[in-house]
Formats: structure tokens, sequence, C-alpha cells
């Protein structure tokens, strides 16, 4: 199975216990990888959530691949 | 000199508008974002900023790109601290500077607002009763 860097940030970082972690996993799309992650930790609902995929903001449908890393993006509060 | 950076240690103001001098330019706009003591009916003591750095540089600095495409400005920055801030410290600085006034304040305007809306940045506020939280992560229960 394709083997996905994973980076929390913020509250999902906080939530996950962890700032980031190697995932062994089936999913193929990232909104499959986050299903799979939310079973896991429960996130908090959100107002919105973004992904990005090797530092870049995705579609939820994007396909992952072996050594993709990902982000998943809870709603901004920069300034 | 970058057109979108992090710092971890304190702004200067001055000499990040010194930055953006240029003798054709009749403005410099600059806009200051500081820590408030208060926010959504609470008060506030301090807060940390994250971010998402490699993605977010590259963020800052379409949205800077985009200022220079957008309005009739020279140059144009915009510099965010993270880790933890105390009440009052400078938290963000933009400055946009333009042959006239106009064009820079649209474009400082512009610049700030994007900034807030997609640069992947997070705030966590410390409150007087010793809690916290995520600034727009609140999960309100049914």
């Amino acid at each position: 199975m394709p083997k996905i860097h994973v980076e929390y940030f913020a509250i999902l970082r906080e939530h996950a216990g962890c700032g980031s972690e190697e995932v062994q996993t089936g999913a193929r799309t990232a909104a499959e990888l986050f299903r799979e992650l939310d079973g896991r930790y429960r996130f908090p609902r959100l107002a919105s959530l973004k992904v990005a995929i090797n530092d870049e903001f995705r579609d939820w449908d994007a396909s992952l691949s072996d050594g993709d890393s990902v982000v998943f993006i809870p709603p901004v509060a920069g300034g | 000199m970058s057109a979108f950076a992090f710092s971890r240690v304190a702004l200067v103001p001055a000499e990040l508008a010194e930055s953006l001098r240029d003798d054709a330019c009749g403005a410099l706009v600059t806009f200051e974002g500081r820590v408030r003591n208060h926010n959504d009916g609470r008060s506030v003591e301090r807060l940390e900023y994250e971010g998402y750095e490699a993605l977010a540089v590259k963020e800052g600095e379409r949205v800077v790109a985009e200022a220079l495409d957008r309005f009739r400005i020279t140059h144009a920055r915009c510099v965010h601290r993270l880790g933890p801030l105390a009440l009052g410290d400078l938290a963000v600085w933009v400055g946009a500077s333009a042959h006239h006034r106009s064009e820079a304040f649209a474009a400082c305007c512009y610049i700030i607002d994007a900034v807030k809306d997609r640069v992947p940045i997070w705030k966590k506020e410390f409150y007087a009763g010793g809690d916290s939280g995520w600034v727009n992560c609140q999960v309100r229960s049914a």
C-alpha cells in the first residue's frame, strides 16, 4: 500500500497529538485519506477544510501517489 | 527581498518601510496588524501564530504578485510573525509603494484581505480565564 506523509497544523495537530506521521493507506484520494484519519482521530467539525498535496492546494478528489505529502488545512486566521 | 516572508523575531516597521523606498514613488501605504486585547467579546492575554510555511510563502507571494498586477503600484511586500506574541506586538506588516496614493491604498487593502483569507496561518488566542482557542476553528455544539 502507498505510504503518505501527513502533516498536521494548529487544531488538527493538537487533535492528532503529533505534527506529522507516515500513513500506509489504501485511500485513493485526499478525501478518502481524510475520512480514514478522521475515523482514527475524530477531528473537530470545522466551518471549512482544504487540502494540499506536495505543498499546493488541491481538490479533495485529487488522487494520491506513494510518497505524497498531504496537509489538511483548517480555517485560516492570519493577520 | 521576498514579497512574502515569515519572521520569528520582532518586526521593525521603519526598516520594512525603507526596503520599499523608491524615489519614483510619492506614496508608501503601510498596514500594521497588532495583537488586540479582546476578540469576540473575550479578553485576550497573548497569542501564538503557526504557519504551514512551505505553502504559505508560495500563497503569500501569489497574493503580492496579484496586487502588483491589479494595481498601478511599484513595490509591495508582506511580513508575518510566527510564534508567541504579546498584546500590542506587530503581527503582520504590509507595504505598497506607488507613484500616487490611491493605488497604494487599494493594493495594501487587497494584500491584507487576501492574506487573512487565503494564506495558511493559524492564530491561537489565550484568554484571561486561562483557556485558549484557535480563531475561526471554534466547534459549536448543537
